[in-house]
């Protein structure tokens, strides 16, 4: 080992502490963007080394040049657009293209050390092992995150598309697939078999996530988020490099963490989420006989009620779920309260799945400048429901639900804000309609719960402008 | 090969462990900061496509280098960026200046 393959080293190892501590600081808002930028160094330091190493060894050809300096520089520029460009609220589908395309290098580059080897001396079974998983776990990461970007942005329907014969089709290729990877592990190293086995791998990924539900997507973008991770690990094994192998594995214990926690927090087993299908025309019938009947017991109220109970309690939690982030009425949820924080106490209560991948909401918030310090965590908020004057739903359902308290339902065991302990409650929805759980929400019948049948952003205007009268009368 | 072969996997494993140590103490305020944080994370795949366009020789090789590079570029600036413009909004206190785009009104003087 001369000096600048020790420096190389070391660069790298500099590069997986940075990761390490960037992410030990996002366990405060007031932290996380030193971290990231911590992050980013370490990112610039290994890709440093690793251009110095390339140098050093001197291998790479001028087309090497071109091919590597066109490319990363093309890409860059659009990710770097792409980022910038972003609204808010499509976020999620955009993290999720990032993460198609992190799946997809790491199989690139699984392949390309296969292209390289093919035909000549024996490829080391360690080699081997390790392309044939990335050559398979890339590309269903690749396109299955595609298709939630699709899902995500509305181009593809958020309801799952289910087709005759599509369970046997995902069965044909996993044969596909394992078939053609055992045939290459058994040292056979063909072209057209790699081929095959990245085009059956391609198209699981299709078949994987099209069956999964809109409602489903934090879960499912978790997931692929984590295989990313364990690719570009994989990879790291491939070229034998710490940095990837340090680096993958952080993001597949991330992307792990987050599947456990949103299906924990939706209820759901990650086994029934993957078998997908869930919600297809069972949303309408699911009524249990122990449901109070929809529109029995139902007191709807007006927003000039609402503004009334609003402007004088003296501490409100506004609870925001999928429907404001649907509306796009964060910025109307903020201007409501500063507007009552003006007399109050306010602060938002958030559900861990509220909006469209883990931890949206918080997002959305801030952007309205909500200071993080008035977003509340579930168990924070839900020590403040029983003093809280006025909880205000907005677009929030089944994580509203007292019934998950009661078990023998299909919200049992779920955990909820519990919303039902406030004094008095508000809820802004369009329709009695039911959640995703297919059931009546019990806490739209409770007597202390006042219905006010809008829009989300058109019914918190509405309130907005009739606290602003009361409060200028 | 056994040697680097058996400390790649302890790598491999020790990070993970160190990771769900890590990511376990983030809360759920900053959970899609955290995913696209340690989605720009996984973009040290550029490594990987640096080694790949230093090592092709042949057509297929450099179509290789370079759709990785494009991907992982993509992945790197795309990541960082995005999380950063996340990051910022996190503030303690609204910038009472802020109000962009959204006059504000005109005082009633009654």
């Amino acid at each position: 080992m001369n000096a600048i393959s020790i420096a190389v080293a070391l660069a790298y190892l500099l590069a997986a502490v940075g990761f390490v501590v960037a992410l030990h600081l996002m366990n405060s808002p007031a932290t996380a963007r030193k971290g990231s930028r911590l992050s980013w160094i370490g990112m610039i330091v290994a890709v440093t080394a690793a251009l110095i190493s390339v140098i050093q060894n001197g291998t790479i050809t001028t087309t090497g040049w071109i091919v590597l300096s066109v490319g990363g520089i093309g890409g860059g520029t659009v990710g770097l657009v792409m980022a910038r460009r972003v609204k808010m609220t499509d976020v999620p589908q955009v993290v999720s293209i990032f993460n198609a395309v992190g799946g997809g290098a790491a199989a690139l580059v699984a392949a390309g050390d296969f292209v390289r080897l093919v035909g000549g001396h024996d490829i080391s079974s360690r080699i081997m092992i390790a392309t044939v998983l990335d050559i398979i776990i890339g590309p269903v990461t690749f396109s299955g995150s595609l298709i939630a970007a699709g899902k995500l942005q509305g181009w593809i329907s958020g309801r799952p598309v289910v087709f005759p014969g599509a369970r046997l089709l995902t069965v044909a290729l996993t044969v596909i697939g394992v078939g053609g990877a055992c045939y290459l592990l058994a040292g056979n190293d063909s072209t057209p078999v790699l081929i095959l086995v990245v085009c059956a791998a391609l198209a699981f990924g299709v078949t994987m996530v099209m069956p999964i539900g809109g409602a489903d997507m934090p879960v499912v973008v978790a997931l692929l988020n984590s295989f990313t991770g364990i690719a570009v690990a994989i990879a790291g094994f491939v070229i034998d490099n710490g940095a990837l192998i340090i680096g993958g594995a952080l993001v597949g214990a991330s992307g792990g963490i987050l599947t456990l926690l949103m299906a924990k927090a939706m209820n759901r087993s990650i086994l029934s989420v993957m078998i997908g299908g869930f919600g297809t025309g069972d949303g309408g019938a699911a009524t249990g006989p122990a449901v109070v009947g929809a529109g029995a017991g139902v007191r709807s109220v007006s927003a000039a009620d609402a503004a009334i109970q609003l402007a004088y309690a003296s501490k409100v939690v506004i609870v925001p779920g999928y429907g404001l982030a649907a509306a796009q009425a964060q910025h109307e949820a903020a201007e409501l309260a500063a507007l009552l924080a003006e007399h109050a106490r306010v602060f938002f209560a958030i559900h861990p799945v509220a909006g469209r991948m883990p931890g949206h909401m918080n997002v959305l918030l801030a952007e309205a400048n909500v200071p993080y310090t008035d977003l509340k965590e579930m168990d924070a908020a839900n020590l403040e429901f029983p003093t809280a004057d006025v909880a205000l739903v907005v677009g929030a359902n089944d994580v509203t639900n007292p019934a998950a308290r009661r078990p023998g339902n299909p919200v049992s065991g779920m955990p909820i804000l519990n919303v039902d302990q406030a004094n008095s409650v508000i809820v802004i929805k369009r329709s009695l309609g039911h959640g995703y759980a297919g059931i009546d929400n019990e806490l739209y019948t409770d007597p202390k719960t006042g219905m006010l049948f809008s829009d989300a952003k058109a019914g918190l205007a509405d309130i907005i402008a009739a606290v602003k009268a009361l409060v200028a009368s | 090969m056994t040697t680097g072969l058996m400390s790649d996997i302890y790598l491999f494993v020790l990070a993970i462990l160190v990771g769900y140590e890590v990511i376990t103490k983030v809360p759920s305020t900053l959970h899609t900061p955290l995913m696209s944080a340690s989605n720009a994370i996984h973009g040290i795949i550029l490594i990987g496509a640096i080694v790949t366009a230093s090592q092709a020789r042949t057509t297929p090789g450099y179509v290789l280098a370079f759709l990785a590079a494009f991907f992982a570029g993509m992945n790197v600036m795309g990541g960082y960026s995005l999380t950063d413009r996340m990051l910022q909004m996190f503030r303690k206190r609204p910038v009472p200046a802020a109000h962009n785009g959204h006059p504000s009104e005109p005082e009633e003087l009654s």
